[in-house]
C-alpha cells in the first residue's frame, strides 16, 4: 500500500464519515414504518454516487482518470459514507426488540435499493458523459 | 464538537485500514469474487457487536469513545457502496450466482459475526462479574 494512496483514501473516508454523521445527527430518530432512515439513506445515496463515479471512470473519456481521484472519491468518500456495520447493528436491534417484519424490511429494502441505485448511477455516469 | 473530531479521526483510520485489508486479500484471491470487501464487512461487524455491548454497559464507553470507534472507525471501515458496486459488476459479468452468493454471505454473515461479537463480550463480562 503506497502512503499516497492511503492518504487519499483516509481523507475521502474522513469526509464521508463526517457527512454520514451529520445526516445521523439531523435525522437521529427519523424512521419510516419503524425503519432507521438515516442509515438507509446514506447507504442508498452512497451506492448511487459510487455507481455514477464508476460509470464516469470508464474509458474513453474518464473523469476519474487518475488513481488517486478514484481512491479519494470511491474507496474513500463513498466507502466512509456508507456503512455495513451500523446497518447490521440496527437490523439486529430490530430483531432483539421483536420487530421481525421491520428487520426483514430493512434487510430487503437496503439491499434492493442499494443495488438499484448503483445500477442507475452507473448508467447515468456512462451515458451522461458528453461524446467528443 | 469533540464527537465530530472523533468521528473524523475514526473515519479516516477505518477507511485506510479497509483499503489495506482489502488489498491484502485481493493479492491472494484475485479480483473476481469480492472476498476483500466481504472480510472487511464481516470483521467490522464483529467489532461493532462487541462495542455495542460495551456501550450499553455501565461505565463502559463514554460518548467520545463511542463516536471514535462506532460511528467513526467501524462505520467507515465497513462499506455498502463497494458491496453494491461489486455485486453489480458480478451481475454484469454474467456471474449471477456469485452475485447472489455475495449478497447472502454479506447480509447473513454480517448478522452472524455482529451477534458473535456481542455475545462474546456479554460472556466475558458475565464471567468477570462486571455490571451489565
Amino acid at each position: 500500500m503506497s502512503p499516497r494512496a492511503a492518504f487519499w483514501v483516509a481523507l475521502g473516508s474522513l469526509l464521508g464519515s463526517l457527512s454520514r454523521h451529520a445526516l445521523q445527527q439531523w435525522l437521529p430518530e427519523a424512521t419510516w414504518s419503524g425503519l432507521p432512515l438515516a442509515t438507509l439513506s446514506v447507504n442508498v445515496a452512497g451506492s448511487l454516487l459510487i455507481g455514477w463515479l464508476a460509470g464516469r471512470a470508464m474509458p474513453p473519456h474518464p473523469t476519474l482518470a487518475t488513481l488517486h481521484r478514484r481512491h479519494f472519491a470511491m474507496t474513500g468518500f463513498c466507502g466512509g459514507f456508507t456503512t455495513f456495520s451500523l446497518f447490521t447493528l440496527e437490523t439486529l436491534v430490530l430483531i432483539e426488540t421483536g420487530a421481525w417484519s421491520q428487520a426483514w424490511l430493512n434487510l430487503g429494502l437496503t439491499t434492493a435499493l442499494a443495488l438499484v441505485a448503483v445500477a442507475l448511477g452507473f448508467r447515468m455516469g456512462r451515458t451522461g458523459r458528453k461524446p467528443e | 464538537m469533540i464527537s465530530w473530531l472523533a468521528v473524523a479521526l475514526g473515519g479516516a483510520a477505518g477507511g485506510a485500514l479497509r483499503y489495506w485489508v482489502n488489498g491484502l486479500v485481493v493479492q491472494r484471491t484475485g479480483e473476481v469474487f469480492p472476498w476483500g470487501t466481504l472480510l472487511v464487512n464481516l470483521s467490522g461487524c464483529a467489532l461493532m457487536g462487541a462495542l455495542a455491548v460495551l456501550a450499553g454497559t455501565q461505565g463502559g464507553l463514554d460518548k467520545a469513545t463511542m463516536a471514535l470507534l462506532m460511528a467513526g472507525f467501524c462505520g467507515s471501515y465497513t462499506t455498502v457502496s463497494s458491496f453494491s458496486l461489486q455485486t453489480l459488476m458480478l451481475f454484469q459479468q454474467g456471474e449471477a450466482s456469485q452475485a447472489v452468493a455475495n449478497i447472502i454471505l454479506s447480509l447473513f454473515g454480517c448478522m452472524a459475526t455482529l451477534w458473535l461479537g456481542a455475545t462474546g463480550v456479554r460472556l466475558l463480562l458475565s464471567q468477570t462479574g462486571a455490571v451489565l
